[in-house]
This record gives C-alpha cells, sequence and structure tokens, in this order.
C-alpha cells in the first residue's frame, strides 16, 4: 500500500494531527458553490463514472443472471443466484475463506502489537543508536518484501514452513509503515500524560497499554482497515510460496479455480470473483467514509 | 530513567520487529546481491562463485531488455494518466456536482476490489468477438482486435486496467489537499478577473505540487511491483510483449527455478527502486521533518 511520507505544504485538514473525528469527516465535503459551466463538468463527471463502474456493474449482471445472459444484454433476462451456488461447490471456497481470515487476521494482530512496541520506543525513548535504527525501518518503505521473492522463498523453505498460511504473513508481520504511522501518533499525545500516569504509580507496559493505546485509536483503526484490505488483496506472495488448498487464500484459490477449472464460464467466474472480494466490499460500502478515511490518514503520513 | 536503563528497555521494545524487518527486508536484499554471484545449484552440484558471469548472460538476454523495456513504457504510460485522471476526479468531487456520492463511491471503489477479482472481469472485456469491447465494436460496425493476444496492444491493454484500478487512490489525496486550499484564494482570483484555467494554473497547480509529487513517487513504485494482472491476463504474452520486470523474475524463478538468474534481475529491480527512493529523498523529503 501507500508508504511514503507527505511534504508538510499539502497538509490539508484531513492530514492535521488532530485526530478528532468532526475534522476527519469535512474532508469530503465541497466548499465550493455550483457554477456555470458545471452540467459540462457534471456529463464529464459521470461519464468517467459509469465507465469506473462498469466492471464492477458487469460482473455483478453476469453473476446474478444464467449464463445464456453473460454476455447478452437483455433487460427482461431472468435472475438466479445458482451462478453463486456452482461456484461454492466447484472450488473449495469455504476453506479459502477460512485461509484468508486466518492470514489477515495473524498479520493484524502481529503487526500491530510490534509496530506499538517499536513506534512507542521511537517516539518517547532516548537511546543509542534510534537514527540508524530508525532508517533501517524506512528503508522497507521503498524495498518492500514484495519483491524479494526469490530469497524469501528460500527462507520459508530453510524454516520448513513453505505452504502455510503462517508463511504468506511472517514476512509483513514487522511493517514499517506501521511503525512509522504509530510513531507519529504517539508523538503527539502529551508527555504530561505520561508523566502523570508515572507518579501513579503505573509500570512501563501499564503506560503503553493504558495511556498510548487508548489514545492511538484512531491510527489503530485507519492502519487496521488498510492492512486488512491489502493482505486481502494480495496475490503474488501467497501464489508462489502456497500449492494446496489448505494453506490459500481466496484470491489465489480464485485465481486457480478461474484458470484451470472452468474454461470460458463467465458467470461462474464472475460469481467466484464478487464472493472473493464481497466481505471486503459490503464492508466498504457500509462504511465507506471510514475507509477513504483511513487510507488517505494512512497514506499521508 | 537513566540512559543505559533506557536503551536496553528501547532495545527490548524494538527487538521483535527489528529482527523481522531485517530477516525479510534486509537480508534477502544482500542475500540477492551475494546469490547474483553464484552459479544455481543443480541437482549434486552446489552454486560456485561465477563473478559477473549472470550478469553478462542477462545483457545478452533479449527477454530481460524486453521486460525492462516493456515496464518503463508500462510506468510511463500509467503513471502520468493515473495521477491526471486521479486530479480531475478530486477536481470533480470536490466542486460538489450533483451525485457527488455516487461518483466518489464508483472512482474509489477499483482501490478495495483484489487486483485478481478485476483482472478477470477485463479478461472478459477485452475477449475476442463475444467481450464487451468486440461487442460494442461490432454494434459501431468496427473490428475488434484481439486485444490481449495481439504484440501492439496487450501492454496498453494492461495499462489501462492498471490507471483504472489506482487512479481513484490517489484521488483521495488530492481531495485532502484541495479541501486545504482557502476559498478566498478563488474569490480573489475571480476578482482580478482570471479564468477557470487561470485560477487552476496559476493557483491551484502550484499548491498542489507537493501532492503531485508524493503521488508520482507512489505510482511509479507500484509500476515496478504490481504484477498481479500480468499473471492473470497475458502472463507476460504473447511473445514476452507484455512481460514485466517482476514478472520476469517470478517466471525465472519459479517456472524456471533458475534462482542465481532471478537474483540477478532482482538486483536490477532493486537499483530500480533505489532511483526511486534518491528521486523521492532529493525532491520530496528534503521538505519533510521526522520531527
Amino acid at each position: 500500500m501507500n508508504t511514503s511520507v507527505q511534504p508538510p505544504a499539502s497538509r490539508g485538514p484531513a492530514a492535521s494531527r488532530d485526530p478528532s473525528a468532526s475534522r476527519g469527516t469535512r474532508v469530503l465535503k465541497s466548499s465550493n458553490p455550483r457554477e456555470s459551466g458545471a452540467w459540462l463538468d457534471t456529463i464529464g463527471a459521470w461519464l468517467l463514472g459509469l465507465i469506473w463502474i462498469l466492471p464492477l456493474l458487469y460482473a455483478l449482471w453476469a453473476a446474478v443472471h444464467p449464463p445464456a445472459y453473460a454476455t447478452r444484454f437483455d433487460l427482461f433476462a431472468p435472475w438466479t443466484l445458482d451462478n453463486f451456488t456452482r461456484a461454492w461447490e466447484a472450488a473449495p471456497f469455504p476453506r479459502y475463506y477460512l485461509n484468508t481470515f486466518m492470514l489477515v487476521t495473524m498479520v493484524l494482530v502481529a503487526q500491530l502489537i510490534l509496530s506499538t512496541m517499536a513506534g512507542y520506543a521511537f517516539a518517547r525513548l532516548e537511546f543509542r543508536g534510534r537514527e540508524f535504527l530508525f532508517l533501517l525501518v524506512l528503508l522497507q518503505l521503498m524495498v518492500m518484501p514484495d519483491v524479494l521473492i526469490v530469497e524469501n522463498y528460500r527462507t520459508m523453505s530453510w524454516l520448513g514452513v513453505r505452504d502455510t498460511v503462517f508463511a504468506i504473513a511472517l514476512p509483513y508481520f514487522a511493517s514499517a509503515f506501521g511503525i512509522f504511522l504509530l510513531r507519529q501518533t504517539f508523538k503527539t499525545i502529551p508527555r504530561e500524560l505520561e508523566e502523570a500516569a508515572r507518579v501513579e504509580g503505573a509500570s512501563a507496559l501499564q503506560i503503553l497499554l493504558k495511556v498510548y493505546v487508548p489514545l492511538g485509536k484512531p491510527t489503530y483503526i485507519a492502519y487496521g482497515l488498510v492492512s486488512v484490505s491489502y493482505h486481502w488483496n494480495n496475490f503474488l506472495w501467497p501464489l508462489i510460496i502456497t500449492n494446496s488448498v489448505e494453506a490459500r487464500p481466496l484470491t489465489v484459490g480464485l485465481q486457480v479455480f478461474s484458470s484451470t477449472d472452468q474454461g470460458i464460464d463467465w458467470s461462474v467466474i464472475t460469481a467466484a470473483t464478487l464472493l472473493s472480494a464481497a466481505p471486503l466490499l459490503v464492508a466498504f460500502l457500509l462504511f465507506q467514509r471510514q475507509f477513504v478515511q483511513s487510507f488517505l490518514r494512512a497514506g499521508i503520513r | 530513567m537513566n540512559r543505559t536503563l533506557n536503551t536496553v528497555y528501547a532495545w527490548l521494545l524494538l527487538l521483535p520487529a527489528m529482527v523481522l524487518l531485517v530477516a525479510f527486508t534486509h537480508y534477502p536484499a544482500l542475500a540477492t546481491l551475494w546469490h547474483s554471484f553464484f552459479s544455481t545449484p543443480k541437482g549434486r552440484r552446489p552454486a560456485v562463485f561465477v563473478g559477473l558471469e549472470n550478469y553478462q548472460a542477462m545483457l545478452q538476454d533479449p527477454v530481460f531488455w524486453r521486460a525492462l523495456i516493456n515496464n518503463l513504457w508500462f510506468a510511463l504510460g500509467t503513471v502520468p494518466v493515473a495521477v491526471g485522471i486521479a486530479l480531475l476526479m478530486a477536481l470533480w468531487v470536490n466542486r460538489g456536482l450533483a451525485g457527488r456520492g455516487f461518483l466518489r463511491l464508483s472512482y474509489f471503489t477499483p482501490t478495495i476490489l483484489p487486483m485478481v477479482a478485476v483482472a478477470n472481469i477485463w479478461l472478459f472485456f477485452y475477449t475476442p468477438q463475444y467481450g464487451l469491447l468486440a461487442q460494442i465494436l461490432q454494434f459501431l460496425g468496427l473490428p475488434g482486435p484481439n486485444w490481449l493476444g495481439t504484440k501492439e496492444t496487450a501492454l496498453p491493454a494492461l495499462m489501462i486496467v492498471s490507471v483504472w484500478k489506482e487512479a481513484g487512490f490517489f484521488m483521495i489525496f488530492y481531495l485532502a489537499a484541495l479541501q486545504g486550499v482557502s476559498p478566498s484564494l478563488r474569490e480573489a482570483a475571480m476578482l482580478e478577473g482570471a479564468s477557470r484555467w487561470q485560477y487552476f494554473r496559476r493557483v491551484l497547480w502550484p499548491l498542489l505540487m507537493p501532492t503531485t509529487l508524493f503521488v508520482l513517487i507512489n505510482a511509479l513504485i507500484n509500476a515496478f511491483r504490481l504484477i498481479d494482472h500480468v499473471v492473470v491476463m497475458t502472463h507476460g504474452g504473447p511473445d514476452n510483449a507484455s512481460t514485466l520486470l517482476l514478472f520476469y523474475i517470478y517466471q525465472i524463478g519459479f517456472s524456471f527455478w533458475d534462482t542465481a538468474y532471478a537474483a540477478t534481475l532482482t538486483v536490477v529491480l532493486l537499483v530500480v527502486l533505489g532511483i526511486i527512493a534518491a528521486i523521492k529523498f532529493r525532491w520530496l523529503d528534503k521538505r519533510t521533518h521526522y520531527q
């Protein structure tokens, strides 16, 4: 996903350090009144909007109509859910769902714990080697595990964990992006809160869990959504490291399914495609603003 | 806390993250370089040091050059277009046109869909004879080529999918930046009699420059990093016309199992990413403070 650092000059209200919700939602509201020539823009914007949504609309069309109508567009075509049933039965989708669910959960939990610890250390502790270690972390923003497939495959073979969900997840446990985000967030929390907690006798661990983690909630949500979306959709590394149904996530399962089993039955393929994207898509439709905000917050830091 | 204790505490907190970070980023990057100087072990024959032999072979490998040139074209073709469309989308969504909710939804939706899934749908669009594009062209009485099966059109067809997938994501950064532009600037420009184009060119565009650079860098990285659609739609064909660098690495490494040569190719990809990083630090981070 997006992992760079935004220069301060372009920081709009959304990029502000203030994590309050009111600021967050304002981003998507317009400030400009309508004016002359707007109709031309409206037509252009709608044309682009329709082109952009077309692939999804087509997938919906093909998935809910009998195969005979997959490439024939008739307003009175009969409706059916048959394609979903057929797709569901033709490939081990329940298993793929389970694998993807385990994958995103495993990655997210590990990332949140490791990033919290590291982010706190970089944000609040003075220690020897801090600048150097932080530079090492930032390097991962440019050279991500996604391109180091050959060596990481070798490492997984050496560890003997090839073809497991754990092997898909492991290279992503330490996330430079998460560390960076949480470091920035923790830096904005007043030191006085930490001092107060210490006076009251809180231990170092308690300070982290009771002071910093609750106040970082908006960042955790934003990072969580981006991380889940990314790993739900990730494809190349899982394709390489898995070769059995027991380990394959949805994306790889979908590819195996549509490239080998199906020939050109578009109805079943589009149904499977929608099945694999459905949880994210539904979540996105329900929490649209939260998603956009999260991608923005996560990308812009 | 005294300084020594602090250092111990900090290193303990950092230990798990740093170990994994080094194990799956720094170590493999260095190991790639190391292995590029060795031969691929075969059967009982272990890897032997071959110096620059892999690099010499690479320079004489027409497919490598094809992949590199394709990738440069791919970046050149997708990055400016995706960024341009993203800006246009943001300007439109920000203006409060009728149906803004729908527009934002439709622009942004491709971002959260898996590339593998949408590549399957686009595959149908490009299918000859009964694909959507072919049907539209037939309706207009035009001949429809085999988009993904023809050398000239395979790469551009993939580029369109990339632009479609990424533009909405970049849009939100422009949207955020546009929200930061004070409305009084617009009023002042209008009072001075500036046209909409002049306002955009002289006021908005310079103000959006940092966002544009930021988005450009990210688009550039993605152009060298994302190959899901190549795997699904063309597999690099026909005749390597749509192969990209990372896809070629994937093929060499996991279809031909020539790990040494794959490592050599990866070094080239790392160099490309390094150049992008250098551009980023030169242009962008001069003004960014990691406070």
